[in-house]
């Protein structure tokens, strides 16, 4: 393990401060990747509804490390390592099928769905020549096999035996949350990937920041769909990267604030010609008209209205991130729902009417730091520390965030 | 090949990529019949038959709000596009009616100088030959972009 630096020390201030150079540096990026990705966090995978049938494969990320997911002969969810226990060639070249083993092209070494190298191509050679030593163990450096668990029809991976369970990992508030969307069976929508030039950190802290989602995103504001004075809260849970925020919408509860305050998201005069984008069901039963969730350090679950998705958030280096959005609904949606969901669709995503400046606003703090990594960003809204919160004018979470950060990481 | 058929629909095809082009965004959801339908998807999307759209629209109505939510709403950085559009494929449908499948690439030119090869993908239309003062408009137009990946933010149409 490397030493952290002198220049590394994190800023006296503690949770109020964040260091630019924690988005800038290239070791603490290798160290990330060590330490959380392939150490002792949970990844996020994707649904399980993903991979409905046994011999159902997926490629995705542990971090920046590639990795495959199956359903096995047995109905069980593995992920593997993607990559060969030959010459390190990935294993699956498509995004997904539909296999009953998997064969490298390279030499066609080939494994089962759980990753277990099952044959070498030509071990014995050919009419007695050539081959592998008698003693050689070709599957010395095969690919290392994931910790799965399936939670709510969430698929979490993790290379750490040490790590516990996911449900206690996310913590009770924050999984009681997670409940409430992934109620009953879904349906896949679809999905695209936002690339975000910014480090992975800074949408994850603008996921986490309740502070912003209004003053930012104007659309909702201007409909009174999200203003800091409706009723709703923040739940931080885990060991403080876990988070729920959620917002009950009540249209008699208008106040003036934002006009009081002069802010550019109050101003007004602004109809939409085609309101019923907008006329939301209330599924759950429980008022709540929003509600975003994080698990540290890559899991996103949206409830904006009637529009459903998880997105999981891939590290692509220090200033490049990658955004896989899947969007669903639930498998008893009928035809009237659907069509509401892809109505709201508009609402989210790179061209979503309250999710597009996200996909800038981080890319506009990884380029203003870029003289600035001896400073650090002020995280003082709500306090200095780490707790639920009535008000979401707070960055609790986003504290949470560092809180867990800078255990994993050791800074 | 009906030629004045296919220059009506090439005609089409410029008049709305330089209206994106020029910034004349007001002049779009024109292109549309009343009930006309737009949507952006991804191939991928497109070819597992999955119904997700980046943005959706059955009405002229909805791609007016698109246009008023991007001059007041949202908010991201100045950007222009520059469209190419390309071998257009024509078919007639009915004496009113004519389907068209198309090439583009766009270029996005961003303040600072940058400009990427944004988007790339198909136009799948619908056209009705007759609309709105005799001129032809989209009933129906997806934008199949061959990505899957999006950079930043798609704010200005496709």
């Amino acid at each position: 393990m490397s030493v952290v630096p002198e220049s590394r020390a994190w800023p006296a201030e503690g949770l109020a401060r964040v260091p630019y150079w924690i988005y800038q540096d290239e070791d603490i990026y290798a160290r990330e990747q060590e330490r959380i990705y392939r150490g002792d966090a949970w990844n996020f995978l994707g649904l399980e509804a993903e991979l409905p049938e046994k011999g159902d494969f997926k490629t995705t990320f542990a971090g920046e490390m590639p990795v495959v997911a199956t359903r096995d002969e047995t109905g069980t969810i593995r992920c593997f390592e993607n990559r060969c226990a030959h010459r390190g060639a990935l294993l699956c070249l498509a995004d997904r099928g539909n296999a009953k083993e998997i064969a490298c092209v390279y030499h066609n070494w080939t494994y089962d769905l759980q990753g277990n190298l099952t044959s070498v191509a030509f071990r014995r050679g050919i009419q007695g020549k050539g081959g592998m030593p008698g003693d050689a163990d070709p599957g010395s450096q095969a690919p290392r096999k994931f910790r799965v668990e399936i939670f709510c029809g969430l698929m979490f991976a993790t290379l750490s035996e040490a790590t516990p369970p996911i449900e206690r990992y996310i913590g009770p508030e924050v999984a009681a949350r997670i409940r409430r969307v992934m109620k009953e069976p879904v349906k896949i929508l679809g999905g695209y990937t936002q690339v975000l030039q910014s480090n992975w950190k800074l949408y994850f802290e603008n996921v986490k920041d309740t502070y912003h989602a209004s003053l930012l995103h104007l659309f909702f504001s201007t409909f009174r769909l999200n203003r800091l004075e409706q009723k709703g809260g923040v739940v931080v849970g885990g060991e403080g990267g876990s988070h729920a925020s959620f917002t009950m919408m009540r249209s008699d509860q208008a106040g003036d604030e934002y006009e009081r305050a002069g802010m550019r998201s109050a101003s007004g005069g602004y109809a939409l010609q085609a309101p019923q984008m907008l006329e939301s069901v209330d599924e759950v039963g429980d008022g709540v008209t929003l509600q975003i969730l994080t698990v540290f350090p890559g899991f996103v679950l949206q409830q904006i209205m009637n529009s459903l998705a998880v997105r999981q958030v891939l590290p692509k280096g220090v200033g490049r991130t990658e955004l896989v959005w899947t969007c669903f609904g639930y498998a008893s949606d009928d035809a009237k729902m659907d069509e509401l969901r892809m109505r709201q669709s508009n609402l989210v995503g790179p061209a979503g009417y309250i999710s597009l400046e996200d996909g800038a606003a981080t890319g506009f703090v990884q380029r203003g730091v870029q003289g600035a990594s001896a400073q650090a960003s002020v995280v003082e809204m709500g306090g200095r520390t780490v707790e639920s919160n009535e008000s979401r004018v707070t960055e609790t979470s986003v504290r949470g965030l560092w809180q867990q950060y800078r255990r994993h990481m050791g800074l | 090949m009906d030629a004045a058929l296919q220059l009506a629909v090439e005609n089409l095809m410029a008049r709305y990529v330089h209206a994106i082009d020029d910034d004349r965004l007001e002049d779009w959801p024109g292109f549309f019949v009343e009930k006309g339908r737009y949507r952006i998807t991804t191939a991928e999307n497109f070819e597992r038959g999955l119904p997700l759209s980046i943005i959706y629209a059955d009405s002229r109505a909805m791609l007016a709000d698109r246009v008023s939510a991007l001059r007041h709403a949202n908010i991201y950085e100045a950007q222009r596009y520059r469209h190419v559009v390309s071998s257009t494929l024509v078919e007639r449908v009915d004496a009113d009616t004519a389907r068209a499948t198309s090439n583009f690439q766009v270029v996005r030119i961003m303040r600072t100088g940058d400009s990427i090869l944004f988007a790339s993908g198909r136009y799948l239309d619908r056209i009705r030959l007759n609309g709105d003062g005799g001129t032809p408009q989209f009933e129906e137009r997806a934008v199949v972009i061959d990505s899957r990946s999006v950079d930043t933010l798609l704010a200005i149409p496709l």
